[in-house]
């Protein structure tokens, strides 16, 4: 039989490999495992911090200890045994007065690998990238055409250094230690993560892209990152990662904050395929993210997320709404297959007048996942005229999957104006044959179908990453129609 | 180019073609009427693989080769094209991307590279101007909010598009008025050619005025009961088909 049936389909998916499931074999010097004040001072002490640093780790800590893990999300999990995770890991091979050309061959291989060709990355896309292989950030490049207009893009260890004013100054405004559970870890036990402040009225000249990996087994990732721009400002940002598959569980806990001053624009976009777990649910990332923006007056925060890995994704980029006309938008695909669960979102909090923010969501669930979206648009007393859209589309493959759709909506000033709009489709058998007869073969008409189903958000990405990202969707949903 | 031997298929167990003869060679025009339920479109979807069907008998050959097995997508890279009768939306991929998928996913089938960007931009032109389409059309979502004269228009489009041998139109009069069947019918026709073949599915026998059928055949109860000249097309108009059920009845 030349027959491909959908059973030939589902026994293909589950049999797929992760495609970055590789391990890179790295010396590398990792903690002991486990979390005490001691392991926090340690943490500090490996990186040379000030002393108000190591207080302001020390008192995250303590937050952090008098906390209970959330549990209103719809995910359901083994929780993580945090006294079994080591918290600091970094490639032995790292020396700081490294270039790039010095950098470890196995390094370098495991970039191409993934598709990070750093000097192919540095000519042809025209992109500074800070790679942070588990916690180090081990090559920072374009460093040099950054620095003559001011811009300040580096690891967050070099910024805690070098820029403690401006890390003294932001750091924790916007995600407070005392945010929740995974906020006061990472404030805690950070290990780096990427810097970034553009100076007034300056536009950044190229994307500023970081990738992020989790290489070590049994090792967490607590990344930090904080983006300021100034007054006037634009940046666009990009953040990719991956990690190579492994049986157990690793966590992965980040924080990021952004702070767009008055009429600065800061564009965040973010391709995640971290290791989803196997056909079976075993393994993959639990990915626990605290991202939220501040916006001042005329500012805006864009946040544009393509998320296709974890086992368990909990992430709700946010915006605050604080200054007058300012504007915050959010679109987000997030893919579902196997046993992975999804539950994310944004929370808009208009607190200016004439405030505006968008929310796009196209949530794609395959396979026996959940794919939730949570949402919250929050209307302040004085936010007059403030206006929010939110467009959700649920797109099904198969019978066991599920998708779910939270939308919370708070309004206290009548001049608000809130459109919600919610749809749920499923791939059909007859848009398949459709496909079929005009000789597109199965996969071909699911990445078809799927990628036209994404296209609002996959045209807010920029350019060469919109590619990237519809190549991800495909690789995730390969064969996956039910 | 197409045969059909004694083909009897069936879909959820109740079968619907009882022993199907049918022969078509290149050049020629066909037209299979019949009463609604009589299996003209399960015939149009048994030959382009649609797999709820199942063949229970008989024999599907097409320039020589059993297709019996083929998936639905070899069948199309053969060159059998199927137009809808209810053409599906795909939300988001427009007409020329979804078309040009169709293209270059067909000549990847045949080992070629994916035709040139210029080159397809030329043959969309060509063939939008051929069948009187409105390029603007072509950057819309694929059949998504169509009129029912703009998604057969469509059709044909891609049916220009992919050149096939043989084109199979099921019920493509249905839901067009007369300005909308001209257009889609002149359309076939500038497409005709003596190296391709056309059925054409209909209960109506308008749309034989302005696609001349060589040969008519009437399908009845699974089976081909009667076939003709265009002449019988009008018998039917006229008629009906009850006289064709009392006949096989008798």
């Amino acid at each position: 039989m030349g027959k491909y049936t959908e059973d030939d389909l589902r026994e293909e998916l589950k049999t797929q490999e992760y495609e970055y499931g590789f391990y890179t074999d790295i010396e590398s010097d990792t903690f002991p495992k486990g979390l005490n004040e001691g392991v926090v001072r340690a943490i500090s002490k490996k990186k040379n911090e000030p002393e108000w640093m190591t207080e302001w780790r020390l008192e995250a800590f303590r937050i952090w200890e008098k906390m209970d893990e959330p549990e209103w999300a719809n995910v359901t999990y083994k929780k993580p045994d945090f006294q079994d995770i080591s918290y600091y890991s970094a490639p032995k091979s790292v020396d700081p007065n490294k270039t790039l050309d010095d950098v470890d061959e196995d390094l370098l291989a495991m970039y191409k690998k993934l598709g990070i060709s750093i000097d192919e990355q540095k000519k042809m896309n025209n992109i500074a990238i800070d790679i942070i292989v588990d916690s180090v950030s081990v090559a920072t490049t374009f460093k040099k055409t950054l620095e003559e207009k001011g811009i300040i893009f580096c690891p967050i260890s070099e910024a805690i250094q070098e820029h403690p004013e401006l890390v003294k100054k932001y750091m924790g405004t916007i995600v407070p230690r005392t945010d929740n559970f995974y906020a006061a870890l990472n404030s805690a036990v950070f290990t780096d993560g990427s810097f970034c402040y553009i100076p007034k009225g300056i536009k950044c000249p190229m994307e500023l892209s970081t990738y992020f990996r989790i290489n070590e087994g049994g090792t967490g990732q607590f990344e930090r990152t904080l983006l300021i721009a100034d007054e006037g400002s634009y940046v666009s940002y990009l953040e990719g990662c991956t990690a190579p598959s492994r049986d157990e569980n690793q966590l992965h806990a980040a924080v990021v904050e952004l702070i767009a001053l008055d009429d600065a624009e800061i564009k965040y976009s973010t391709v995640q395929n971290w290791y989803p777990g196997n056909a079976e649910g075993k393994g993959g990332v639990y990915n626990f993210v605290t991202k939220r923006g501040l916006c001042e007056n005329n500012a805006k925060i864009s946040w544009t997320q393509v998320e296709t890995g974890s086992a368990i994704t909990w992430k709700y980029p946010s915006c605050i709404l604080k200054g007058d006309n300012s504007v915050g938008e959010f679109y987000s695909i997030a893919v579902t297959n196997n046993y992975q669960q999804a539950d994310t979102g944004t929370k808009m909090i208009h607190l200016g007048k004439n405030t505006k923010s968008t929310i796009i969501s196209k949530g794609i669930s395959a396979g026996k996942s959940q794919n939730s979206y949570r949402g919250l648009v929050q209307i302040h007393s004085r936010a007059k005229n403030a206006r929010n859209f939110s467009q959700c589309d649920s797109l099904l493959m198969g019978n066991e999957c599920g998708a779910h759709t939270f939308p919370y909506i708070e309004v206290k000033n009548k001049s608000a104006q809130i459109e919600h709009e919610a749809t749920t489709s499923k791939i059909g058998e007859d848009q398949i044959f459709y496909c079929n007869q005009r000789g597109i073969d199965t996969e071909k008409a699911i990445a078809l179908i799927v990628n036209g189903f994404s296209k609002d958000v996959l045209n807010k990405l920029p350019m060469e990453f919109a590619v990237e990202a519809q190549k991800l969707l495909e690789i995730s949903l390969e064969g996956s129609v039910g | 180019m197409l045969k059909i031997t004694n083909l009897h298929a069936s879909i959820d167990n109740k079968t619907i073609l009882k022993g199907v003869n049918l022969e078509v060679k290149a050049g020629e025009v066909h037209a299979i009427m019949g009463p609604n339920g009589s299996g003209k479109s399960t015939l149009a979807s048994v030959i382009a693989g649609k797999e709820d069907y199942e063949v229970l008998k008989g024999k599907i050959t097409f320039e020589g080769q059993d297709i019996a097995d083929l998936a639905p997508e070899d069948r199309a890279h053969k060159g059998i094209f199927m137009s809808f009768q209810y053409p599906i939306e795909i939300p988001g991929v427009t007409v020329t991307n979804f078309i040009k998928t169709a293209i270059n996913e067909t000549r990847k089938a045949k080992g070629l590279n994916d035709m040139p960007a210029n080159k397809m931009l030329k043959l969309i032109r060509d063939k939008a101007e051929l069948l009187e389409i409105d390029r603007r059309f072509l950057s819309r979502s694929l059949n998504q909010g169509f009129s029912g004269g703009e998604k057969k228009r469509n059709e044909i489009f891609q049916m220009a598009m992919l050149e096939p041998k043989l084109a199979i139109l099921d019920e493509t009069d249905s839901g067009l008025d007369i300005d909308a069947l001209r257009i889609v019918a002149n359309g076939v026709n500038k497409l005709k050619s003596k190296d391709n073949a056309v059925v054409v599915i209909t209960h109506y026998q308008r749309l034989l005025d302005y696609i001349i059928p060589d040969f008519v055949h009437v399908i009845y109860d699974g089976k081909i009961v009667k076939s003709g000249t265009k002449e019988l097309a009008h018998e039917l108009e006229e008629k009906g088909y009850d006289w064709i059920k009392e006949e096989v009845n008798a």
